[in-house]
């Protein structure tokens, strides 16, 4: 066959090059998934980054928790979908140098760093890095490694070509040296190259700028920069990561031995009010921590692992479980302590830790290795967005936010997303992203659809003539599956194996150079089959799929051979087995690719309205948005009156006004033409499937049906009834909201109160309800500040866990403190003990300090009572097939990357039906779930899987098995010159197969799901002989 | 692809590759993620594939089916490694239960030749729809459903086991009744209704009876 390249059929970007609908300044995990969600909205947009590539702080992670994800394997795939999107232009080493105009108009001037690579000739082949003589540090891998003057940032960076370190290549500092120029066989080197400015034209800007790592140098006391085996965590995760410095294997740098012993030190830069420190917490250091002590002990069991900590803030979903997760593992310490790096052990370069405990006094402690879990600070260049972009910056150094909307920075039309709000996680990231499409869509809804293309796909090839060639990749997902399972070993064998042609092997199988490879495959040795034994289809099909239309094969023929979840991630520990078990799968894929058919998707009109179900915060918020983005909403809620839990709630910690807030929402609800609001409203049925939804909604005695083409469910969360404490049977015992209404109230109760005592974890944090309800050290906080300020002599104790002031929290926490609000922890297997003593109450509690018990006098106690999830959740969830995590929130379809999104398509979450949090979380959310709604609102069809039913006429005995299986009425009779058949509706059918299993003569055939698909894959599972 | 689209012709299909157990993962009832709810097909199937099973001389224990969802990883491996442990207990498919290869191979495509037929008495004369696992089981044990089972599905399996025996070689009753473990009245039974039915002959030679 000849060798036709495979092209990107793009539509011509030169006639429109300076023209987008919103800027996206910042290309990590937040500014790519704004970019693809705003692309998805109907918008063009520039993503531009200042580094090499694209990918942020999370492509230099190794796993992310709570699930020990692979953080390259989930984020490089959308890498590749910004690369592929049409309506997305990457500017990679670029810098904004001036916005000018306003929203709606910005004029922003960029300059394009000069990489002395012509980006459109390199082909990222690295012969260039091979020849460089001169090696620096590698700044991807926190220069543990080295790298070349001339290299790629890293594997499965996009844009995928070299740029030369202009500090050490030997031309640019010394013209002495051209090597590169020379052995360059596309003449991408052009050490003359010179900054490029370039003019473009936006409507929105959104900052993703993301963070930095504390730099734990500025506090020479950490030992960093001058102890070889003092890391910081970010080092860490390098060390972890197959790609890093070591490849995979955790050694330290002074020897590259392998530690035995290594410790944790918490809060590094974070929670400190000392010189050079940052006096917030940094909210995610805990539980990267944990995670890397579960990787460490997965790397090497033997390992002894101590972690230094202050409070443990477990506060997200599952963090719970996973922390217990990482305490129990064995020869892993927790230490609640402060400490100091003591010295360098001259001999073995050991590093000393002195630390004290209650029990022990001073201790002074060798380890091989020490790690600094650092904080997040603001971006290093902060002020300098802050001057380029005309915002403000808060008196942390991250951009200033509107707590009513966390989304707006101080400039219309100017927002954020991202750890730049502030330091958070990257599922907060990411919905903030999908917040920020909403913003913008709402700001530009007038010139959606107006700059967007389409993407085009060369022309399909008829393989029908042909017999299978079948192309096997196998890959290592770096050491996830590599370190484990034989690669060369199962690639020899699935090249012998029936139907295949050829067989290959990847690093990143998703990686855009591998992902091209595959392409290429296709084409050059004619595939008409691909296995791809890697990863999971729920993450990579769509992206592999892609690859073949790309090459123009049909997206059916590619068959995914999960050898990682099914295979080396749970038989680590048996590598001969687990190389077996890879041949066996891909065995069993091979076998069924050979009998895949090409199949075509169908596109189905959407209809334009959406359903908000939950008239809270986060139901009113996400209503509101989309309906200013210019599409009708249903809004229903189940009690008389919209507002939700957000109504017994007043203030925030940051001082804003919840109900000033809440009845502006309210009115705008109900005042919008395009809201209409249902309360009193009980959902009985739902049927349907994205774009096409109906629910039968019955409210003051009506029932009527809704046609919609998305659900957003924020059915919200409800304050436990605490059981213990005297809850209930004493009037003085309250409840952490119970206690906000007795503040705004001012009640005589209160006025009376001399002291008060605040026990927090009430109903959490316990065997039955294994999770911390996030808000409530907070919400104490806050209501003893409260209680402070309205009469400064209150005695007010507050026994808790952990306080879990997490981010900007902190800061009030310190406060409290300072205002001499006293602060006791317990055990909670010693838990504070409540009796109801004349006119007041007695609490007796052990004081960990002191060492012995404590009775306080109380004329008041409040409970920090437990979150729960809402009752009417779980009706609901069963309606639209949704499903819950154990503690029974809402379960999002993936925990980092997908977190309004359900798994079932078109039905998304916000708000405390997730999770508990706060309300500007909760407004991030619902904005993020607003802008995921209107990424398939805003199209005009869906495209629902070719995977479905149809029938054999000449078998089918017209017995009617299939119609009665068929709970979407999508078969039926029809008369045909032999008599009456079935007939399979295709748009209707969702391809469960129940009729398969029914149908007596296998008449009736599941697409893609044949029996003799299946069968082939049955009767390979079992090895011959 | 829903548990309801797990055919009875799979599950036969993996025991006659040699496959020493099968297991089938769902939803949990009333959690399926379609309108369908084939999770209770996928149930009322694994109950009648066990009496099947069962009515061949195999353990229907080595079909299992378990609910697991999606956030339900640890489950999961916690099934699977006590089926792994429950199979090596069974010991290999067939020697386990003391029934040599060739007799194994028989039985099975005995009852997979009749899975059209299965279907088919299952729509008319077996379905029901019960909202728990326990009626399931209740239904399954009860002394109708095994009415039902013997007089719809009983016989004619023994038959075909019967005939998939003789298109070997010609067989006396006795030997029939030993290799396939059946009574031999039973045998004899069905050897009369046979050849009435002109499906076998008697050879008053070799006293044996073969495919007509």
């Amino acid at each position: 066959m000849e060798n036709t390249p495979v092209e990107k059929h793009l539509v011509d970007t030169s006639a429109d090059r300076n023209m987008a609908d919103v800027l996206v300044v910042g290309g990590g995990i937040s500014g790519i998934q704004a970019a693809l969600d705003l692309a998805d909205s109907g918008f063009r947009v520039y993503l531009v980054d200042k580094s090499p590539a694209l990918g942020g702080k999370m492509s230099q992670l190794d796993k992310t928790f709570p699930t020990n994800d692979c953080s390259m394997c989930i984020e490089s795939p959308k890498f590749i979908e910004c690369s592929r999107n049409p309506n997305i232009d990457i500017l990679t080493y670029t810098e904004v140098d001036r916005v000018e105009g306003e929203a709606g108009d910005f004029k922003v001037t960029l300059t394009k760093k000069p990489r002395y690579i012509v980006e459109d000739k390199c082909t990222g082949c690295n012969i260039c890095v091979d020849y460089c003589p001169v090696k620096i540090p590698d700044p991807f891998n926190q220069n543990l490694s080295e790298n070349k003057s001339v290299h790629i940032y890293f594997s499965q960076a996009v844009p995928l070509v070299t740029y030369v370190d202009p500090e050490t290549c030997l031309y640019l500092k010394e013209e002495k040296c051209q090597i590169c120029v020379g052995v360059c066989k596309t003449n991408a080197i052009d050490l003359h190259q010179k900054p490029e400015k370039l003019e473009i034209e936006v409507g929105a800007i959104l900052l993703s700028p993301g963070y930095d790592t504390f730099d734990p140098k500025l506090r020479s006391d950490f030992g960093y920069g001058r102890m070889e085996n003092v890391v910081t965590s970010l080092d860490f995760e390098r060390i972890l990561c197959s790609t890093g410095p070591y490849e995979g294997e955790v050694r330290r740098p002074s020897d590259l031995a392998h530690p035995k012993k290594i410790a944790w030190i918490q809060c590094v830069g974070s929670r400190q009010v000392n010189e050079g420190g940052n006096s917030y917490c940094s909210a995610v250091c805990c539980t990267y921590t944990q995670k890397q002590v579960i990787l460490a002990k997965d790397h090497d069991n033997g390992l002894d692992a101590t972690i230094f900590h202050n409070d443990i803030r477990a506060y997200g979903k599952d963090f719970e479980r996973f922390y217990q997760r990482a305490e129990r593992l064995e020869d892993v310490r927790f230490i609640r302590s402060y400490v100091t790096v003591g010295r360098e052990i001259e001999a073995s370069k050991n590093v000393t830790i002195r630390y004290s405990t209650f029990e022990d006094g001073v201790k002074e402690e060798e380890f091989d290795l020490v790690v600094l879990s650092v904080g997040l600070s603001p971006p290093k260049d902060a002020e300098r967005l802050a001057t380029t972009f005309d915002i403000e910056l808060n008196d942390h150094g991250f951009c200033k936010i509107n707590p009513g909307n966390p989304i707006e920075t101080t400039r219309k039309g100017v927002f954020v997303s991202g750890a730049f709000q502030g330091p958070m996680d990257i599922p907060e990231a990411v919905v903030t992203a999908s917040g920020a499409d909403a913003l913008c869509g709402q700001l530009l809804n007038y010139r959606r659809d107006k700059l967007s293309r389409e993407r085009v796909y060369p022309p399909e090839r008829d393989v029908s003539a042909e017999e299978p060639k079948i192309g096997v990749v196998v890959c290592h997902c770096g050491a996830n599956i590599g370190r484990v399972v034989d690669i060369p070993a199962v690639v020899e064998y699935a090249a012998t194996l029936k139907n295949v042609t050829w067989a290959g092997e990847n690093l990143f199988a998703c990686s855009t150079e591998n992902a091209q490879q595959i392409a290429d495959a296709i084409v050059e040795k004619g595939l008409n089959r691909v296995v791809l034994a890697a990863c999971t289809p729920r993450t990579h099909e769509p992206l592999f799929r892609d690859t073949c239309r790309e090459a123009g094969l049909n997206q059916y023929f590619f068959e995914f051979a999960n050898i990682r979840e099914h295979c080396s991630w749970v038989h680590s520990k048996e590598k001969e087995n687990a190389t077996q078990k890879a041949k066996d799968i891909i065995r069993m894929s091979v076998a069924r690719a050979a009998h895949l058919e090409p199949l075509q998707e169908f596109e189905l009109p959407v209809n334009k309205t959406a359903l908000v179900v939950g008239g809270g915060l986060a139901g009113m918020t996400s209503a509101l948005n989309m309906a200013e983005q210019g599409f009708e909403v249903h809004l229903l809620e189940k009690d008389s009156d919209l507002g939700g839990m957000a109504r017994r709630i007043h203030y925030t910690l940051e001082g804003m006004d919840v109900q000033a807030h809440l009845n502006e929402l309210i009115r705008k609800v109900y005042r919008h033409p395009r809201v209409r609001v249902a309360t009193g409203s009980t959902i009985t049925n739902v049927s349907g499937y994205v774009g096409n939804f109906v629910t039968t909604v019955e409210a003051a005695g009506r029932v009527r049906e809704i046609a919609h083409g998305i659900a957003i469910l924020a059915t919200g969360a409800e304050e436990h009834r605490p059981g213990e404490y005297l809850y209930g049977d004493n009037e003085r015992v309250l409840t952490q909201l119970e206690l906000e209404g007795e503040i705004v109230t001012q009640s005589e109760k209160l006025d009376n109160a001399q002291s008060l005592v605040m026990i927090q974890c009430v109903g959490c944090r316990q065997e039955d309800r294994n999770y911390c309800s996030r808000v409530c050290c907070s919400q104490s906080v806050k209501n003893a500040l409260k209680l402070k300020e309205l009469n400064p002599a209150i005695d007010i104790h507050i026994l808790y866990r952990d306080m879990r002031t997490y981010g900007f929290k902190e800061d009030y926490y310190r406060e409290a403190a300072e205002r001499d609000i006293k602060f006791i922890r317990f055990q909670p297997e010693d838990k504070p003990q409540v009796e109801a003593v004349g006119d007041g109450l007695k609490v007796t509690v052990t004081d960990p300090v002191l060492g012995h018990k404590l009775e306080l006098e109380a004329d008041l106690l409040a409970l920090a009572a437990a979150v729960i999830p809402a009752e009417a959740s779980r009706d609901l969830a069963k309606l639209y097939k949704v499903s819950f995590n154990p503690d029974g929130f809402f379960q999002e379809a993936h925990v980092k990357l997908r977190p309004v999104d359900f798994a079932a398509d078109g039905v998304f979450l916000c708000g405390t039906a997730q999770y508990p949090k706060h309300i500007s979380e909760t407004i991030n959310q619902a904005y993020g779930a607003a802008g995921r709604a209107v990424g398939i609102l805003s199209g005009d069809s869906v495209t629902a899987s070719g995977a479905v039913c149809d029938v054999t006429e000449y078998d089918c005995i017209s017995c009617g098995a299939c119609i009665t299986a068929c709970s979407y009425d999508a078969i039926s009779f029809v008369e045909t010159p032999q008599g009456k058949k079935a007939r399979v509706e295709p748009v209707l059918c969702k391809g469960d197969g129940l009729c398969n299993a029914k149908c007596p003569t296998g008449a009736i055939y599941l697409k893609h799901y044949t029996d003799d698909e299946i069968f082939a894959q049955i009767d390979e599972a079992v090895p011959a002989g | 692809m829903c548990t309801g689209r797990v055919d009875l012709s799979f599950i036969l299909r993996a025991f006659s590759t040699g496959a020493d157990g099968v297991f089938i993962g769902g939803c949990w009832l009333g959690e399926c993620h379609y309108v369908t709810e084939g999770n209770y097909d996928a149930l009322f199937n694994m109950h009648l594939c066990r009496k099947l099973l069962e009515q061949i001389g195999i353990n229907p224990e080595r079909l299992r089916l378990e609910w697991i969802s999606a956030s339900e990883g640890m489950r999961y491996a916690e099934i699977m490694n006590d089926f792994g442990k429950q199979l090596k207990t069974f010991g290999p498919l067939g020697k386990g239960e003391g029934m040599d290869a060739s007799t194994l191979k028989l039985n099975l495509a005995a009852v997979t030749k009749l899975v059209p037929y299965i279907k088919l008495v299952e729509r008319e004369r077996l379905r029901v729809r019960f909202d728990t696992q326990e009626k399931y089981a209740e239904y399954f044990a009860s002394a109708e459903m095994n009415r039902l089972f013997d007089e719809l599905l009983a016989d004619k399996l023994a038959i075909s086991r019967i005939m998939l025996l003789l298109r070997d070689n010609p067989l006396s009753a006795r030997d029939i009744a030993a290799t396939l473990g059946l009574d031999p009245a039973e045998v004899s039974r069905h050897l009369n209704s046979s050849s009435r039915f002109g499906l076998v002959s008697f050879d008053e030679g070799q006293k044996c009876f073969a495919l007509a």
